[in-house]
């Protein structure tokens, strides 16, 4: 059994499993950091953004000045963003068989595997994932292709050119892998190829394996998974949470007994506990809006927002914000809000039942029906007429790249009034905000992160008992900002496994058993024998059967009859069905019974010498010697066959035949 | 005994004395025990038992083999423990095996021995002194018990140990006599050898007894009883050993190096914090000397559930010891302080150990919200205390990052908020106190800064704590100009006034107190709102009398009427400007409030209102010409229709304070202005028509006009004292005479005996 691990990023997985005889992608997560080294792409024309000066090496050469701009002390590429997309060289992608998707975060790279690289099986994912999946992606080709980019930087991406940049262009990791985003085409594509699973599904894989995916109580269908044969279970946990939000509760009880157990997808932010973020949250909105500024709230369109938007319902009423609009633009801001409020088998218990009332699970439609909330595809168009401020917006993207959250930071940006708050935790705010800088506005980093924290995974570990964790090299030790904190890294016996990108791990166990079926007629033909209470065994004669992964045996096909030319080799032969059996000994030889019954058969003279296997019994007068050990008996006598035998026949007395 | 119980009582102890008669509850016998207590404290028990000879049946009837359910044996036990306790009339009782019984045994048996060890302890001269009393001389009864104690001492089985100590304690904690000093040379090295067992049985109560013992006047001069204390010290587990050291420190005479002992093992679990994160080896601690790795490891626990419940132990230990004036000396301030400091520093994960064992401990401690209330109440005691002023400087780094942190729980930001307003009040520049330290001024802005968040928060406790800290604040600094300065910058004011509208109740009660806070410094903002931006302005009094005219909660309502009453004494300029609009308007709606704790209140500022008009002369009787002035001025408040109503207000407290307040108005007035000197009696018939009325509890009638003259007269004729004299009478004195508890007790066994018939 081995992992293939593709991606490096701890919550952005993309691993290959190969188990048995299938080869399984678990996740395929796109890392979107990369961006953050590309200058933002405006939605309305930037004086400033369209003005910045090309950068030039020390010595003058500016032969990189279309490529690189300097803006706000830093340099940025001047192209189309890029993603880091998962290692495509490990393995022949096109031999793996089947995608198991765990949530919407980390399907983003799905085109790239499906549309580039020759493969031909099938992807697994539940229907909120592959729908609010969509919808993220279609947030991405939209906010990318709406601003064209004439040019698509490469030169600077030349190992000797890149050794000669300004950080953090010149640390930049994995440059040749990064690609400009996919198209629509490519997303219908690659989504055509997902199969919809329901939690707890037993979805079997060429008869090798099953695959079920099980609640992981993080986002709306997301999914742990558990990859089982007969004999061993892998248990892939990702993206996992126990807070109660708005997802259906985490199933902890069915990871129980795993072999081994995959464990990506902690929080990002494990000192942040999201309950003081939330606050943290809410607090430093109303501050703003109280003295008249503007809160601007980066964000993916679907997932935290929805309990952002929750804890504001019952907020802004008590904090006095009730007539202060808030605005959620994206271009799939409607579909989000309103897929929120359909997917009610995948939602926690509360927000099913109101299902039954009737009244919508998610609170953000009254928002919307008393026009405190206003959803938008983008700034232009009705938005420009109705906005109002002071006022709260919501919108992507988070790395503040692209998106109309550019357009917002560049208006709001110069005034200390206004408040960016940050709640998504994939980006580091710093780097977000560097193009920016110098910034007026206030920055408030509160990052919202539900997934398991590390008390919860060692409370995890302790409850489902895996014999093996393997998780990524970053969960093995603590943040390297700080070291001190024991407590922030996976603390399991063994020492869980670690892994980092583009390496290939064995994993420590070891497959000992297969699952034979047989055949009922040839059961009835058994004939078992007890040899221990409990305990029958008996001889099969048989044909082993192997299709599509089952094994089964079947009857023995009867023997041609004899053809005239075909010598005989032995009388016995003659009984056509059992010409090969020979009966079986088990049990063992008790040495002084032994040595009494041969003295009862009138050999006298013997001698008994213990060995390191057994023992050796000496008829000396016979000159012969019965070597006894646990699995073998030799007579060794002198040419007598008749006296063989007859010893041969004392020491079958002692044993079972069958 | 008065004879209608005495009566009662024959039926009731054959009651109790038949096991086919059960009683209904446990918590009748309990009272009918404090009954025969007080009685038996009023007066001789030979008597009651003589005159009543049904007691001494039933306790005769107890002894029988029978099926009596245990709580009446054990209330029997328990009633012939007080009658002994007080008379050697039932020597009796003694030596019976079957008193172990129940719980209560124990006490009885300590009674007993008194008894018994009494009599001939006192029957000695003193010249011949405590030596003589020697273990042979004893009664035969104690010799027993005694024995029996022994036994239970050496026992294996933990629960015996652990009762022949209860025992003990119970018998040296309430026994004074010097038989106890016999007793305790006698049995004290079986509890010695307790010491050599591991683990120590039952160590709880061994602590409780060496406490009981040391703190006997009797025994503690015994060198013997120190030296096992000193043992049980160092043999207890860390845990076990604090309660014991906390109560040797706070003993008021104990040897010196004891004391230092018990100091050790108190200080030991925050020397080893102090060791684990200090930077480098050999820092200076708070055990000189005795630092170190190895002592680290032993007393810090492995376990994090334990370790907690040793750090929050021994600083509530250390936080009930540092005020006390025995506590040691000298008293650790700077090492504990920074204990105290890095405990919250492991506490929040901005601790950076750099050892494994500093490690180890910020695993266990971070996010632990028992051990951060724990330390945050500590270090607020220790601002009675000076530190070094680096020190002081973390302190307040600390408590304003658990004032910034979004992570603290709002009850360990109401214990920051409260320790750091002790910090604040101990750094002011004595002895004026006018002004700020400069570096709490520094403090302040940051704190403010903290606030305008925390008054935004979504959760209430934490925009209330930030309130009553607000509040605080105010009341201490409202009049230093750079206090004023920075509030006034902030946005403080006018979200405190915004919350006078927070849809919580109590919140807008701390809203209330704020707000009359601010605006009696002249620190109030002018309320505004996103909402309504352009709204009509109100000025604070407007606010508040709106709050206790229409606010649904009393609680704000009552914390308006503490504003109110505030302001009135302290001279509020809202108020000056016309006080007598200002408590006829606040005594009309307080007068008509539905929860009594307002109208307590109303007629608490109307209180007030008359010291000041009438109090200005000095105790005694005003002078005619003011307590005319002022009678004319409280009937235009209308203060004497609401007096008067609240005299026979259903909530007690209310007829009380207005009682209070009737009988201060007719002292003032009493020698002075009486209708005979008038020579013409004033009409008082309408207002005596109108108090029987109200009396009969037709509270719609209103009094009218009221003549001054008139007013004095009802006065007089009222029996305020007696009405006063019947108020302080609890309202249940009727239902908890002993005779209701007969006769209840009675007619319960009635019913349960009916019940029995009726199913079958």
């Amino acid at each position: 059994m081995k992992l293939y691990c593709l991606s490096g990023h701890p919550t952005l997985p993309c691993n290959v499993l190969k188990f048995k005889s299938t080869t399984i992608m678990l996740d395929c997560g796109l890392d979107m950091t990369s961006t953050l080294n590309f200058l933002p792409l405006p939605l309305v024309q930037s004086p400033r953004l369209s003005s910045l000066p090309g950068w030039s090496l020390k010595d003058g050469n500016a032969f990189l000045d279309k490529e690189l701009k300097e803006c706000s002390g830093h340099v940025f590429v001047d192209s189309v963003p890029e993603f880091c997309l998962p290692e495509t060289e490990l393995i022949d992608l096109s031999t793996v068989d089947v995608i198991l998707i765990s949530n919407y975060h980390c399907m983003m790279a799905l085109p790239y595997i499906t549309e580039h690289t020759g493969f031909t099986g099938t992807v697994y994912a539940t229907e909120p994932t592959v729908q609010i999946g969509r919808l993220l992606m279609e947030e991405l080709v939209n906010f990318i292709e709406r601003v064209p980019k004439a040019q698509s930087a490469s030169l600077w991406k030349n190992k000797d050119i890149q050794r000669l940049l300004p950080s953090p262009l010149k640390d930049a990791v994995e440059v040749s892998t990064w690609r400009r985003c996919y198209t629509m085409q490519e997303v219908n594509s690659a989504l055509s190829k997902i199969q919809l699973v329901g939690y707890s599904q037993k979805i079997e894989l060429f008869g090798a394996v099953q695959v079920t995916p099980l609640s992981s109580g993080y986002a709306l269908g997301s999914s742990n998974w558990i990859i089982q044969s007969h004999y061993e279970k892998v248990s892939y946990v990702s993206g996992s949470s126990l807070l109660t939000t708005h997802p259906q509760p985490m199933d902890q009880a069915s990871l129980k007994n795993s072999d081994v157990l995959i464990l990506t997808g902690l929080t990002q932010i494990p000192t942040a506990n999201p309950d003081g973020m939330v606050g943290e949250f809410c607090s430093n909105l109303a501050l703003t809006v109280r003295n008249g500024g503007n809160v601007l709230v980066p964000c993916y369109p679907s997932g935290v927002i929805y309990d952002l938007l929750e804890c504001l319902y019952q907020y802004i009423d008590s904090a006095g914000l009730s007539s202060i609009p808030f605005y959620f633009i994206s271009p799939v801001a409607n579909s989000s809000l309103e897929f929120s409020q359909i997917f009610a088998e995948w939602l926690c218990h509360n927000k099913q039942t109101k299902v039954y009332l009737p009244e919508p699970p998610f609170p953000h439609a009254e928002l919307i029906q008393t026009n405190k909330l206003k959803h938008y595809p983008s700034i232009h168009g009705d938005f420009s007429n109705d906005f109002r401020q002071p006022c709260v917006v919501f919108t992507g993207h988070p790395s503040l790249r692209f998106g109309d959250v550019v357009h917002f930071m560049e208006l709001w940006g110069k005034s200390s009034l206004n408040t960016v708050i940050f709640t998504e935790p994939d980006f580091s705010y710093l780097e977000a905000l560097a193009p920016y800088q110098p910034l007026a506005m206030k920055c408030i980093y509160c990052p919202i992160d539900t997934r398991l924290n590390f008390i919860q995974v060692s409370k995890l570990l302790k409850e489902v008992q895996p014999l093996h964790v393997v998780c990524p090299e970053q969960y093995t030790q603590p943040p390297p900002a700080q070291s001190h904190r024991m407590d922030l890294m996976v603390d399991c016996q063994p020492p869980a496994m670690s892994y980092r990108r583009a390496e290939v791990l064995a994993l420590p166990f070891k497959r000992r058993y297969e699952k034979i079926e047989i055949m009922p007629e040839l059961a009835d033909s058994l004939v078992p024998m007890e040899i221990k209470p409990g305990i029958s065994l008996a001889t099969v004669s048989a044909v082993l059967h192997t299709k599509d992964n089952k094994h089964v045996l079947q009857p023995p096909p009867r023997p041609a009859q004899p053809t005239g030319g075909k010598k005989r080799k032995r009388a016995s032969d003659d009984i056509p069905d059992c010409k090969v059996l020979k009966p079986l000994l088990s049990g063992s030889i008790p040495v002084d019974q032994f040595v009494q019954t041969l003295e009862k058969h009138g050999f006298s003279d013997i001698k008994v010498e213990d060995t390191a296997k057994g023992h050796i019994v000496l008829l000396q007068e016979a000159e012969t010697l019965i070597q006894i050990e646990e699995d073998s008996t030799h007579i060794i006598c002198d040419d007598d066959e008749v006296l063989r035998v007859r010893l041969r026949d004392l020491v079958l007395k002692f044993l079972q035949k069958f | 005994m008065d004879p209608e119980c005495a009566r009662l009582l024959p039926a009731l102890c054959a009651v109790l004395a038949d096991p086919r008669q059960p009683v209904a509850d446990d918590t009748c016998l309990e009272k009918l025990l404090d009954w025969f207590k007080a009685v038996t404290d009023a007066g001789s028990s030979l008597l009651l038992l003589q005159e009543n000879p049904c007691l001494v049946e039933l306790l005769f009837h107890v002894r029988k083999p029978q099926d009596l359910s245990s709580r009446i044996l054990s209330f029997a036990l328990r009633l012939a423990g007080t009658f002994a306790a007080q008379e050697d009339c039932f020597q009796y009782l003694q030596g019976d095996p079957s008193l172990f019984v129940a719980s209560a045994a124990g006490q009885l048996l300590v009674h007993i021995l008194d008894l018994a060890m009494r009599g001939p302890a006192e029957g000695r001269g003193p010249a011949e002194g405590r030596g003589r009393l020697q273990a042979r001389d004893w009664p035969a009864c104690a010799r027993r018990i005694v024995c029996h104690l022994e036994d239970c001492l050496c026992s294996e089985a933990a629960p015996r140990v652990t009762q022949a100590l209860h025992v003990l304690t119970t018998a040296f904690g309430h026994c004074h006599g010097l038989w106890t000093q016999g007793l305790w040379v006698q049995l004290s090295p079986l509890v010695a050898r307790l010491l050599e067992k591991d683990p120590v049985p039952a160590p709880h109560a061994l602590v409780e007894l060496l406490l009981s013992v040391a703190r006997s006047s009797v025994l503690s001069s015994d060198p013997g009883l120190w030296e096992t204390v000193a043992q049980t010290l160092s043999h207890l587990s860390p845990m076990q050993a604090g309660p014991l050291a906390a109560g040797i420190l706070k003993l008021q005479d104990c040897p010196q190096a004891l004391r230092i002992q018990a100091f050790g093992v108190l200080l030991r679990p925050l020397a080893c914090v102090l060791e684990a994160a200090a930077q480098a080896p050999g820092t200076p601690g708070l055990l000189e000397g005795a630092a170190g790795d190895q002592m680290a490891v032993d007393t810090l626990p492995p376990s994090k559930s334990v370790c907690v419940g040793l750090l929050c132990s021994t600083l509530a230990h250390l936080e009930l010891l540092q005020p006390l004036p025995q506590r040691p000396s000298p008293w650790p301030q700077a090492p504990l302080l920074a204990a105290a400091v890095t405990i919250l520093r492991f506490c929040n994960g901005s601790a950076a150990p750099s050892s494994e064992l500093g490690g180890h401990l910020c695993a266990m401690l971070v996010g632990c919200v028992r051990v951060q209330r724990a330390a945050l109440d500590f270090l607020g005691v220790l601002s009675q205390g000076l530190g070094p002023r680096e020190l002081v400087t973390q302190v307040f780094a600390v408590l304003l990052e658990y004032l910034v942190s979004p992570d603290s729980s709002p009850t360990v930001l109401k214990k920051a908020f409260q320790a750091t307003l002790r910090w604040l009040l101990g750094s002011a520049v004595p002895p004026s106190c006018c002004d700020l330290e400069p570096h709490a001024q520094l403090v302040l802005r940051e704190l403010l800064a903290v606030l305008q968040k925390r008054l935004c928060s979504p959760c209430w406790e934490v925009r209330d704590s930030g309130l009553e800290f607000l509040t605080q604040m105010t009341r201490h600094w409202g009049g230093q100009a750079t206090f004023r300065q920075a509030l006034l910058a902030s946005e403080v004011p006018k979200l405190a006034s915004q919350l006078l509208q927070d849809p919580e109740s109590y919140v807008r009660a701390s809203a209330v107190a704020a707000a009359g806070q601010l605006s009696s410094r002249g620190l109030h903002a002018a309320p505004s709102s996103p909402e309504h931006p352009a709204g009509p302005q109100k000025t604070p009094l407007e606010e508040l009398l709106l709050v206790l005219t229409t606010d649904s909660e009393g609680f704000p309502r009552r914390a308006a009427m503490r504003v109110f009453t505030e302001w009135l004494r302290d001279g509020h300029v809202a108020v000056a400007e016309d006080r007598e609009r200002f408590v006829a308007r606040v005594l009309q709606a307080a007068s008509g409030d539905l929860d009594w704790e307002v109208r307590v209140q109303g007629l608490e500022l109307a209180l007030v209102f008359l010291q000041q008009l009438l109090g200005a002369c000095g105790p005694g009787a005003a002078p005619p010409c003011a307590l005319a002035q002022a009678l004319r001025a409280l009937c235009r408040v209308q203060l004497f229709e609401f007096a008067f109503r609240s005299l026979f207000d259903c909530d007690r407290p209310v007829a009380q304070k207005s009682c209070d307040l009737l009988l201060f108005l007719r002292a003032k007035a009493a020698p002075s202005g009486s209708p005979q000197e008038a020579g013409e009696s004033p009409d008082v018939a309408p207002v005596e028509a109108a108090l029987r009325r109200w009396r009969a509890g037709e509270q719609g009638q209103p009094l009218g006009e009221l003549a001054p003259e008139a007013i004095l007269a009802v006065l007089r004729s009222l029996d305020l004292e007696a009405l006063r004299d019947t108020l302080a009478e609890s309202s249940d004195h009727v239902e908890r005479s002993p005779q209701s508890l007969l006769q209840d007790m009675l007619a319960t066994v009635g019913v349960l005996g009916d019940n029995e018939a009726d199913c079958y």
